[in-house]
């Protein structure tokens, strides 16, 4: 016999779901909310998108040549969705710089000084985007609004619904005045408002969500129950006063909420590993992310959320663990 | 909705290429090698010499122990050599030579053995027969059979499961003998019902299987106290504890043995060979092979003369095909990868899959992404990747705490991992330490 005889120990076959195939099916998931962005930022929407993309990858790869000298792992195509979550949580016309320095703190900071992919423990573009809102809270809560010239590079600005609900309610307005302010239902559905390039129709996210669900790549555990929890803890508050609170509805829609659950909150490598693990933390995430924007001072909240539970992480995967075979007494905890 | 196990569980490519292939009868051998280790617990006693004449069926190694088993000659022949070869472990193994003897006529007569339904023998003597017999668990685990049927008073069994599940991509030889021997399975199940004293029986079949589930039921029909169960098709149901759990929703305790909570579960292969042993006094010396293999000219299933080498069975369904870079002694989710073809059938093999160069490697492992599925569809409930990490880093306590000794070693973690990281390697690597470990403190 020509060739050797490989000897290997079982299993001898393997599933074709490969790291790569999970990350283009990331990345077809993020299309149709991608086309939205660009239908309603127009040209802004394609710069700010190439900017963290190309940023993302550039940076990667010089820390790992030069700095860290370790294997170029640009291939494995995590750099370029943490390029393109980054930009779907930034306003559209940020300037590049700030792009730029959003990109090396999500790459260099958040994900590489950790260890790389599989070691970081908080989700590299929020940390990218929560990084810029803290050092510039200006530029990165001056929403554009729907453009009418897709070419055009200057963006009128707005505030985003949870921005009008939130500013209203301290100027003493009650919700009937404000709802006549804020889009509708359809248009949150659709994307006709303000806010991150990425996170406006309610309806694209849900699309490329539902991919992701039935391509396997995520399970419904975190975004189902970050949703519903969500839509319980507004609800109890809006049918006490609905004139001082929003509906849930409105706090589902909004803001980045649909955003986070179904692509931020998942990322595989920063929420926890088992299915009890899941829900809890992202209990966790719903929870926290309401009181933000209930009675903290900023209106939105869904980031600080995540990155909060982000760290609880390892200690709920060390005390949720799976339900083992054949242990009739519940798992004990360590 | 069909019954299943519930945690955990994948469906890999079925690839049963060899479903609707009849089972032939392999040519027999010139020599076969008969190894004194084809079952788990103590190898048997050698107790034939060189030169020494053997009849077809008569004793050439004595069972060690109670955790042991009887080997038998498979042809009458001539004893050649006592020498040490090495078998589907890898290692070298001590290993009877015979050498069949062309002239005598018992090697070549197929024997006949008509349905015979009538079970005369008590319970002491069907133990006995099946004891002395040599039988072992056919569907690959190779533990002695009448282990499990020695039953202390305080085991209250009240169910018997026959395990038809075949979970294993390629395998078909459970299936075909479940088509073409339902009638001998029954009554093997009854003799066993007879000698234990119990009065339900469920054969479990994989849906995969409609055209066995159909035979069996058939087979079946005038005695009602053993039913068929169709069962979804999901991989590792084969597993003694995953079947029990599937069939009766009861669940084998950790560290504990069906008999806990009152279930014994046989192979159908194995019913088969009881019902040989008893009926006909007949002892394991032939078992159905499945030969398979995408590239292989004529998969097929066959009656092989345990001991047989597989170059015998390879050349038989047309010789290994150009680019053949791996040969494995069972399925692809358990089998062992054999190094060449020089290696004997013994009582566990149930298959050679023959694997060409496309599939044969595996790819670089890359960092865990913590995706989470090795989790998911471990059967056992285990954390896979957080073993792996505790054996790679030789913190051996907390992986025992973690619960390694439980894994059943089905290889679905592996199969899913999407970074191709050996988690089953570094699992059983682990559990080896931890038992030298243990046999070191007692």
């Amino acid at each position: 016999m020509a060739d050797p005889i490989i000897i290997s120990a079982s299993p001898h076959v393997h599933s074709d779901r490969t790291s790569k195939r999970v990350m283009y099916d990331v990345l077809y998931a993020l299309i149709p909310a991608f086309l939205v962005s660009i239908y309603v930022f127009g040209i802004n929407a394609l710069i700010l998108t190439s900017v963290a993309v190309i940023s993302c990858i550039v940076f990667e790869y010089l820390i790992q040549k030069y700095l860290l000298k370790t294997e170029i792992a640009i291939a494995d195509g995590s750099a370029l969705i943490t390029g393109i979550l980054l930009a779907f949580n930034l306003p559209s016309n940020l300037p590049i710089w700030m792009i730029i320095i959003g990109a090396f703190i999500a790459i260099g900071v958040a994900k590489l000084s950790f260890g790389g992919l599989g070691y970081n423990i908080f989700n590299p573009a929020l940390v990218g985007r929560v990084f810029l809102l803290v050092c510039f809270p200006v530029q990165m809560t001056s929403w554009p609004i729907a453009v009418e010239n897709y070419l055009s590079l200057d963006a009128v600005t707005g505030e985003t619904t949870l921005g009008i609900i939130k500013e209203g309610l301290m100027y003493g307005e009650t919700m009937t005045t404000i709802s006549e302010k804020i889009p509708s239902v359809m248009e949150l559905l659709l994307g006709i408002t303000s806010g991150s390039a990425g996170e406006m129709s309610a309806l694209a996210l849900l699309l490329g969500g539902l991919f992701l669900i039935v391509r396997k790549v995520i399970t419904w555990h975190i975004p189902v129950t970050i949703l519903v929890t969500m839509a319980v803890m507004t609800g109890v508050f809006w049918l006490v006063n609905p004139e001082l609170y929003a509906n849930p509805l409105i706090h589902i829609l909004s803001g980045g909420a649909i955003l986070g659950a179904f692509y931020m909150a998942t990322d595989l490598v920063t929420s926890p590993m088992t299915k009890k693990g899941m829900v809890i933390f992202a209990i966790g995430i719903a929870i926290i992310t309401v009181v933000i924007r209930l009675f903290g001072a900023y209106p939105e909240g869904v980031s600080f959320a995540i990155l909060i539970m982000n760290a609880f992480v390892p200690l709920i995967d060390k005390y949720f663990k799976p339900r083992r075979f054949g242990n009739k007494i519940k798992s004990k905890i360590m | 909705m069909l019954k299943t196990f519930p945690k955990g569980g994948i469906h890999p490519a079925e690839n049963k290429i060899t479903s609707s292939k009849a089972i032939k009868r392999m040519p027999v051998p010139k020599v076969v090698y008969v190894p004194i280790a084809q079952h788990i617990g103590i190898p048997s006693e050698i107790i034939v010499d060189r030169k020494d004449k053997v009849e077809i069926g008569q004793v050439i190694a004595k069972s060690g122990g109670f955790v042991s088993s009887n080997i038998h000659s498979p042809v009458a022949g001539t004893v050649t050599k006592l020498d040490m070869i090495v078998d589907t472990s890898g290692y070298k193994k001590q290993c009877i030579v015979i050498r069949t003897d062309v002239k005598n006529e018992s090697n070549f007569e197929v024997q006949d053995f008509p349905l015979k339904k009538e079970i005369t023998m008590g319970q002491k003597d069907i133990l006995k027969h099946i004891t002395d017999s040599g039988i072992v668990g056919l569907g690959g685990a190779t533990f002695p059979s009448h282990v499990k049927l020695d039953l202390k008073n305080d085991n209250k069994v009240d169910c018997l499961i026959i395990n038809g599940v075949e979970c294993e991509p390629y395998l078909t030889a459970d299936h075909r003998l479940m088509l073409e021997r339902a009638d001998e399975i029954i009554v093997g199940i009854q003799i066993l019902m007879h000698a234990l004293h119990i009065n339900e029986a469920v054969i479990g079949i994989e849906n995969n299987k409609k055209d066995a589930v159909k035979a069996l039921k058939r087979a079946g029909q005038s005695d009602k106290r053993i039913k068929v169960a169709a069962l979804q098709v999901k991989y590792p149901q084969g597993s003694e504890k995953q079947l029990i759990k599937a069939i009766l929703k009861r669940e084998v305790p950790k560290g504990g043995l069906p008999m806990d909570v009152g279930v014994i579960v046989h192979n159908v292969g194995t019913i088969f060979s009881i019902y040989l042993a008893v009926q006909y006094d007949q002892p394991l010396i032939e078992r159905v092979v499945t030969v398979t293999g995408k590239k292989i000219e004529n998969a097929s299933n066959f009656w092989v003369k345990i001991g047989t080498p597989i170059k015998d069975l390879v050349a038989e369904v047309g010789g290994l095909p150009e680019g053949t870079r791996k040969i494995v002694n069972g399925g692809p989710m358990m089998g062992k990868a054999i190094k060449n073809t020089d290696v004997p059938v013994t009582k566990g093999t149930s298959g050679i899959l023959v694997i060409s160069e496309d599939e044969a490697s595996r790819q670089d492992p890359k960092n865990c992404i913590r995706c989470g599925h090795c989790v998911f569809v471990c059967p056992m409930g285990l954390e896979p990747h957080l073993l792996m990490n505790l054996s790679e880093k030789g913190l051996y306590e907390r992986a025992a705490s973690e619960d390694i000794m439980t894994c059943i070693e089905c290889g679905s973690c592996s199969y899913v991992c999407p970074s191709h990281r050996p988690l089953l390697d570094y699992i059983r690597f682990g559990k080896s330490i931890i038992k030298k470990l243990n046999t070191a403190k007692n």
